[in-house]
């Protein structure tokens, strides 16, 4: 549990009326000057190929020493920031920001800009900005490499945010199973604070802002905004009732502006650079670029930043090198516990927000986990389910019980004991889901099974009606039979837990499938090679 | 209930206190205080819930409520070691169910349960966001990577070895601080 207790707020204004080693605008502007772009790295052939990349929110991470705040520095860092208080208004950030076209990068997708808009026209004096780094999603982990790699990317873009908007305080969010991120990002506040780049009167332009780090206790939910300022508050994180909106109302009833850790990487390029530069990347509906934390069944896995509309095809097979072991590709999942599975016959499908939603996925937060032909759609469905049952909050009954009725249907299916009218029964229960949840999380828990009934209806089919799992994947779908090798030892029936073997000693034993826990304990004790699985 | 020693072995208030205060009394820190607490203290019984409450000033239901809620706090006592499995989707698709069907056989415990001797706590966590290395296994804070169901029994067989492990000894007494922090 390193970081948890070493880490400790101490600095409010005014705690420090002079700062360590301040940092002046002509200096900054000197290092930018000096600031070349990194030269693409190729790390070999067991890491994702380079050359299909393009990296704007990775642009630092394996660059600079993340405890050094003077590396960042060299990579322009603080530029942006210095650039936003020196020559632009609040409403010129956020045109410039609305303009180039960024979108949240934690799933949803919507209009960076936008919220920091609304933020910015709410009443009030006192705002809030936050970064979610609850980054929850089993299979993605581009949150916390950007903040373990290069945490002051974030520092400086909260700090453009808030000025935006006109919020002087900010929070982030982050998972406590990030210890080494947690810790990172501490040192580097503490840095910003050494350097006058948070804290009071930032580069001597008057402009007033402070960081905290809240961490999480392990709640998938709390990656949703409103069950996250819950959180930030020390409370349960359940999910509020939209609208208001945090923009309007968030934290501690307060104008909130909430975005993603990757989002928040993108901005400092964007001031840098300009929105022509980011609109011109990406495709017409999503610019710029995503990170997705390729996984799963592929060769060369591995963190990767692309420009949006980049194909399935292309991220698979030429920049993670294809699938190992000579298997073949089966699906695609995107959007983790939210999203779906995407067959081998959309692997052309450009990557970006619309295109994955009309195949019935979603960009999520970027996890891409690659399945070969040996993993069963059902069980991965069923997986998904437990997940989701699990981290239901039980605020709102759709999801509360939707899910658990789900995964009673999907355990039906994978031990063969489910009817054909189980799967309309499934459809019809993940509609109400949808429409009558109260968060995204609730309203998306349905995506993994309605997602697999659209493209593998077959496999679900073949475990209703033939008893029968096309993958051999879900143990319970196995039939395990003594063929003529045996020698009648009773070693099997002695191992079996649920004394399904029968059988005198030096006959063939018979297995009462009925009986049968499908543990494989006679296979494993059998020396004859007298058992047989079967599929 | 007198809150300033929960079970008359050592002083509760005197380590609570400390970490309530050097949060500010702040109610909204809550969170925090109870990761502080749960490290000094290894689990978060009622009695810890009730003190805390007090110093909050705070209603003891809505302390409880938020201990619940969360999965990373515990109102039993856990083992010397803890196995964590991830089970995010890269985990689960590169075979981590095998290495929780071996552990649970191994150990002769359910997830969340501590064995007889006191010496592993099986758990099942959440996505640890290290899935370029899938199947990925904690046991405490140490990492392990591309594990396979007979790695874990090996990982597992250093551990016991690193403790001098001997059942009669390693026996957990729930109720002391100082040997809940071995763990940690």
């Amino acid at each position: 549990m390193n970081g948890i207790s070493t880490y400790h707020e101490n600095t409010g204004f005014g705690a420090r009326p002079l700062y360590a080693r301040p940092m002046t605008s002509t200096q900054l502007k000197a290092l930018a000057a000096a600031a070349t772009d990194h030269p693409a790295k190729d790390l070999g052939s067991d890491h994702p190929s380079i050359e299909k990349q393009c990296r704007i929110a990775l642009a630092n991470c394996g660059y600079i020493d993340p405890e050094r705040i003077e590396d960042y520095f060299d990579a322009a860092g603080y530029f942006a920031l210095d650039k936003v208080l020196e020559q632009y208004t609040p409403r010129q950030v956020i045109q410039i920001v609305l303009d180039s076209g960024l979108r949240g990068r934690g799933g949803a997708g919507f209009p960076t800009g936008r919220k920091w808009l609304f933020a910015h026209e709410a009443p009030g004096y006192k705002k809030f900005v936050v970064c979610n780094a609850d980054e929850g999603d089993p299979g993605a982990f581009m949150d916390r490499s950007v903040l373990e790699l290069d945490p002051h990317a974030v520092i400086e873009a909260m700090a453009i945010a808030a000025y935006a908007v006109g919020a002087d305080e900010g929070y982030v969010y982050i998972r406590a199973e990030y210890p080494v991120a947690v810790k990172r990002l501490n040192k580097a506040i503490g840095q910003a604070r050494d350097y006058g780049l948070l804290g009071h009167d930032i580069l001597g332009r008057g402009f007033n802002f402070d960081l905290h780090i809240r961490l999480g206790a392990g709640a998938f939910v709390c990656g949703e905004e409103t069950a996250l300022l819950n959180s930030v508050e020390g409370k349960r994180g359940t999910p509020r009732l939209r609208p208001p909106f945090p923009a309007i109302k968030g934290l501690f009833e307060k104008p909130t502006v909430l975005n993603n850790v990757e989002t928040y990487a993108n901005v400092p390029a964007i001031i840098r650079r300009g929105s022509d530069w980011f609109s011109s990347i990406g495709t017409d509906g999503s610019k710029g670029t995503k990170v997705f934390a390729l996984g799963g069944n592929v060769v060369s896995g591995g963190l990767i930043e692309v420009p949006m509309g980049t194909t399935l095809r292309q991220i698979i097979f030429e920049i993670g090198n294809g699938i190992p072991d000579g298997r073949a590709f089966k699906a695609a999942q995107t959007g983790g516990p939210s999203g779906g599975c995407i067959p081998a016959e959309h692997l052309d499908t450009p990557v970006d927000y619309e295109s994955l939603v009309r195949i019935g996925s979603m960009m999520g937060s970027g996890g891409l986990i690659v399945m070969n032909e040996d993993k069963c759609m059902v069980g991965i469905a069923k997986f998904f389910m437990e997940f989701m049952v699990e981290e239901s909050c039980g605020k709102c009954t759709p999801c509360r019980l939707g899910t658990r009725q789900l995964l009673r249907f999907l355990e039906k299916i994978t031990r063969g004991q489910a009817e054909m009218s189980d799967i309309e029964a499934m459809e019809s229960l993940a509609e109400t889901m949808r429409s009558t949840s109260l968060c995204a999380l609730g309203q998306t828990a349905a995506n993994p099974v309605l997602s697999t009934l659209r493209y593998f209806r077959h496999e679900y089919e073949a475990h209703v009606r033939d008893k029968r799992c096309p993958s051999r994947d879900c143990k319970f779908m196995a039939r395990f039979v003594i063929n003529d090798n045996c020698k009648g030892c009773r070693k099997c029936a002695s191992a079996c837990p649920a004394e399904a073997i029968s059988g005198t000693a030096k006959k063939k034993h018979i297995i009462d499938g009925k009986l049968c826990v499908k543990c494989g304990a006679c296979l494993e004790s059998c020396k004859f090679e007298a058992v047989d699985k079967e599929w | 209930m007198e809150t300033s020693c929960c079970c008359g072995q050592y002083p509760l208030r005197e380590i609570i206190q400390p970490i309530v205060e050097r949060n500010g009394r702040d109610p909204s820190m809550l969170i925090q205080i109870l990761h502080e607490t749960q490290e000094a203290m290894g689990y978060l019984p009622q009695d810890v819930q009730q003190c805390i409450a007090d110093e909050l000033k705070m209603p003891p239901a809505e302390v409880y409520s938020v201990v619940t809620f969360y999965s990373r706090f515990t109102m039993t006592p856990k083992g010397l070691h803890t196995i964590s499995v991830c089970l995010g989707t890269a985990c689960y698709v590169k075979g981590a169910e095998a290495i929780i069907e071996k552990l649970k056989k191994t150990l002769a415990v359910g997830s969340g349960q501590t064995t007889a001797d006191g010496v592993f706590t099986l758990d099942i966590c959440r996505c640890v966001g290290a899935c370029n290395k899938a199947p990925v296994v904690y046991v405490d804070n140490d990492q392990h990577e591309f594990v396979t169901p007979e790695l874990m029994v090996e990982i597992l067989s250093h551990y016991r070895d690193d403790q001098e492990y001997s059942a009669a000894e390693s026996i957990v007494d729930p109720g002391l601080p100082e040997q809940e922090e071995a763990q940690l």
